[in-house]
């Protein structure tokens, strides 16, 4: 019952949370002067075609641009009455991309789930990796398991990641036959899916997977090691070895549960830089994730589109966050209720 | 010291029964912190080479145009994507000091390149001390002495040479000014912010803190990259490259703040409820005075080995937005500017030279996340 309070609890500060954000992204879209139509319209006039330029007129109205920001804002999120009536992002409906002038739903569409299919395996990837080796790491520290998962770790952490991206696909293609860019065959592209398609998604996405989650990887293999480390310094685990427990058993069953908690935790700070990494990754190997939608809306000022995208990635990554908190507390008990602050 | 016959040796000062046995270790004990923290320090022997090491590089900055045989963004229009060149010593066995073969840029008609190849009977001594083109000396003092230049008549690509013939080795000595200096103004800016929010909600907690903490919260779950994109591309197209520099590394460095805030407020919050505060308070020192003059020095040290090791995120952020078009922009040099040619795996795959910046910016990182880890171990004197 109280688990189910602080659910409910966490999920209004969550929207909360979303609401702060999506001022802020409007802010830093608005931040740069003029917007996607204004210049066109400058460029239009410019070159003399006023035909043109009552389209765009047009458009600006229609999109109520025209409007004081604060009103724009409000329009755009569906708080106010625009001029078609409420029509914002709470209603379902995300606007218009004047740069490639079709609705930013259709845009995005099936970008979307596969966003969050990359980044999903790349925590699956994350975790898979770090917790082999972080236990490992710490059960024979100094010894050269240690040391070449520390060093791995640390080049890891020092590779820029959409050099890797290049590397890895270039080596990957060469040697192992790993397919060049997009997320799946273009055969299937708009296809229904099937267990060919699953297939075809399944195989370029090891490279991506791969890309996004090393660093983070890497980061978490040196907490899980430290924490570890402590856990293994203590007395109840010279007990067990006392008493002639297996090593392996002894591992799992007591140093590693206390050493868990911050891993889950960690999920917080994995989460936002995941998905940083995966856009920075998508517009390098070309995968049909929202990174490269960004990229160009950004560029071009396109801004309900970039406005919507941004949105996206921190929903995702405030979902994220809210579910690892919620797993917290449900995995450590001494955890209280009303929050972690001392 | 004298030795006795059965071996021993003595000491030949007399024996003082009134100095105290305790000495030495009173020594070691009225040792300045920073005594400690250095001997501790040495004993890590990776971040002492990468301490040496990142000063080097900080050092040669002001340098960089001596060093460098080429200007930035000279062209050598013959020599597009000339791979690197190998300085040789010895010619058909005989000594000659170090000295390169020129090469001459041959079309191949099957695959459409240039080939390039290197005359193997013409050695030509690479010049010392010599006159090239015009730079400025840590960009006030104008010269043309060069370290060494290519030798007449001939190229001098260590690393080759990028699509525009310009020298990739020159060219990464360039871009170490920007790229190195990019974390260092992002720290400062973080530090600042991280600092002033942190010891704010640290010391009078209440709501102060409620809403920084709001606002820390809420920073820190955005993915920065996203963020950092959305602002850069804010930054007007027509501003001077050295203005583009200073916002990234601003924008760099507001978004990172939250991290160091969190770490000061903890300390803060722990450290307020000392007796030498309530002291202080007592006396009538303000609250900016107890912040910054009893407060603060007590970690200092431990901020500086944490942004020590969030610089490293900066230099790679930098990468990431120049690499993407977003950050710095042609003419600045910077590695991230440099790596923006070796974009698609074509140039990789045909001209892997154009990736060699890569290789600066992992040992830089790695540099810095070396000396961070020893700066952490060893400002703690007094842990075990």
């Amino acid at each position: 019952m109280v688990m189910l309070r602080y659910a409910v609890y966490r999920f209004f500060t969550m929207l909360l949370t979303l609401l702060v954000v999506s001022v802020l992204i409007f802010v830093i879209i608005n931040l740069p002067p003029g917007d996607y139509l204004s210049n066109q319209i400058a460029e239009l006039q410019a070159s003399g075609q006023s035909a043109g330029v009552a389209k765009a007129e047009f458009l600006r109205k229609e999109y109520s641009l025209d409007r004081s920001l604060p009103e724009q804002y409000l329009i755009w999120m569906g708080f106010w009455s625009g001029p078609h009536g409420f029509e914002g992002l709470l209603q379902g409906n995300y606007g218009w991309s004047f740069e490639f002038d079709r609705p930013v739903s259709e845009i995005v569409g099936d970008t979307l789930w596969l966003t969050v299919v990359v980044n999903l395996a790349a925590i699956l990837f994350v975790y898979a990796v770090a917790l082999p080796l972080g236990v490992m790491a710490a059960a024979k520290s100094r010894t050269w398991i240690d040391y070449t998962s520390a060093f791995v770790g640390y080049l890891g952490l020092a590779t820029p990641n959409f050099l890797l991206a290049l590397i890895l696909f270039y080596y990957g293609h060469r040697y192992f036959n790993l397919p060049i860019g997009g997320l799946m065959d273009p055969s299937f592209e708009g296809q229904p899916m099937s267990w060919e398609k699953l297939k075809s998604i399944l195989v370029h996405l090891i490279v991506p997977t791969f890309v996004i989650g090393t660093s983070g990887a890497s980061a978490m293999m040196q907490r899980l090691r430290a924490n570890m480390l402590d856990e293994l310094g203590k007395p109840y685990v010279e007990t067990a070895i006392a008493k002639g427990m297996a090593p392996s058993r002894m591992l799992t069953k007591y140093p590693l549960r206390v050493a868990f908690n911050p891993f889950v935790a960690d999920i917080g700070n994995l989460l936002p830089s995941m998905v940083s990494g995966s856009v920075l990754v998508s517009v390098v190997l070309g995968l049909q994730t929202i990174g490269p939608t960004l990229l160009t809306a950004l560029k071009t000022q396109d801004q309900f589109l970039s406005a919507f995208i941004l949105m996206f990635v921190a929903l995702l990554t405030l979902i994220g966050t809210m579910i690892s908190d919620i797993l917290l507390v449900m995995l450590d008990p001494r955890i209280r209720y009303e929050g972690r602050e001392a | 010291m004298s030795k006795l016959p059965d071996g021993r040796y003595v000491d030949e000062a007399p024996f003082d029964p009134q100095a105290s046995i305790q000495q030495l270790e009173r020594a070691d004990l009225d040792a300045p912190n920073w005594v400690l923290v250095w001997r501790k320090f040495r004993t890590h022997k990776l971040g002492l080479i990468s301490g040496l090491f990142l000063l080097l590089c900080y050092l040669m900055l002001p340098f960089a145009g001596f060093i460098a045989p080429y200007g930035p963004n000279d062209r050598n229009g013959e020599h597009l994507y000339a791979p690197p060149q190998s300085v040789n010593w010895f010619h058909e066995g005989k000594f000659i000091g170090p000295y390169v073969y020129p090469i001459v840029a041959e079309a191949d008609l099957e695959t459409f390149q240039w080939k390039f190849v290197p005359d193997t009977e013409d050695p030509r001594p690479i010049r010392f001390f010599c006159k090239g083109s015009e730079y400025k000396l840590a960009g006030l003092i104008k010269s043309d002495t060069h370290l060494f230049c290519p030798p007449e008549g001939a190229t001098l690509f260590l690393w080759g040479s990028d699509r525009l013939g310009r020298d990739v080795f020159s060219r990464i000595l360039y871009g170490a000014q920007l790229s190195l200096t990019v974390g260092l103004i992002g720290i400062s800016v973080s530090f600042v912010l991280g600092i002033l929010f942190g010891s704010m909600a640290g010391y009078f907690g209440g709501r102060i803190d409620w809403v920084i903490n709001r606002v820390i919260e809420i920073l820190r779950s955005l993915p920065e990259l996203p963020l950092w994109l959305a602002l850069s591309a804010a930054v007007p197209s027509n501003w001077s490259p050295v203005a583009v520099f200073f916002i990234i590394s601003i924008i760099l460095g507001i978004l990172d703040w939250p991290g160091l805030a969190r770490s000061v407020r903890a300390k803060f919050l722990s450290l307020r409820e000392e007796e030498y505060v309530r002291a202080a308070e007592m006396m009538g020192a303000s609250s900016g005075r107890v912040i910054r003059k009893h407060l603060l020095p007590n970690f200092t040290s431990h901020l500086i080995a944490s942004a020590t090791l969030s610089i490293p995120a900066m230099i790679l952020g930098e990468t990431a937005l120049s690499f993407l078009g977003l950050g710095l922009r042609a003419p600045a040099v910077s590695w991230g500017v440099m790596l923006n040619d070796a974009q698609n795996l074509a140039s990789i795959e045909i001209y892997p030279w154009t990736a060699i910046p890569m290789l600066p910016i992992i040992i830089v990182v790695l540099a810095f996340n070396f000396l961070g880890d020893g700066l952490r171990d060893s400002l703690d004197p007094y842990q075990q």
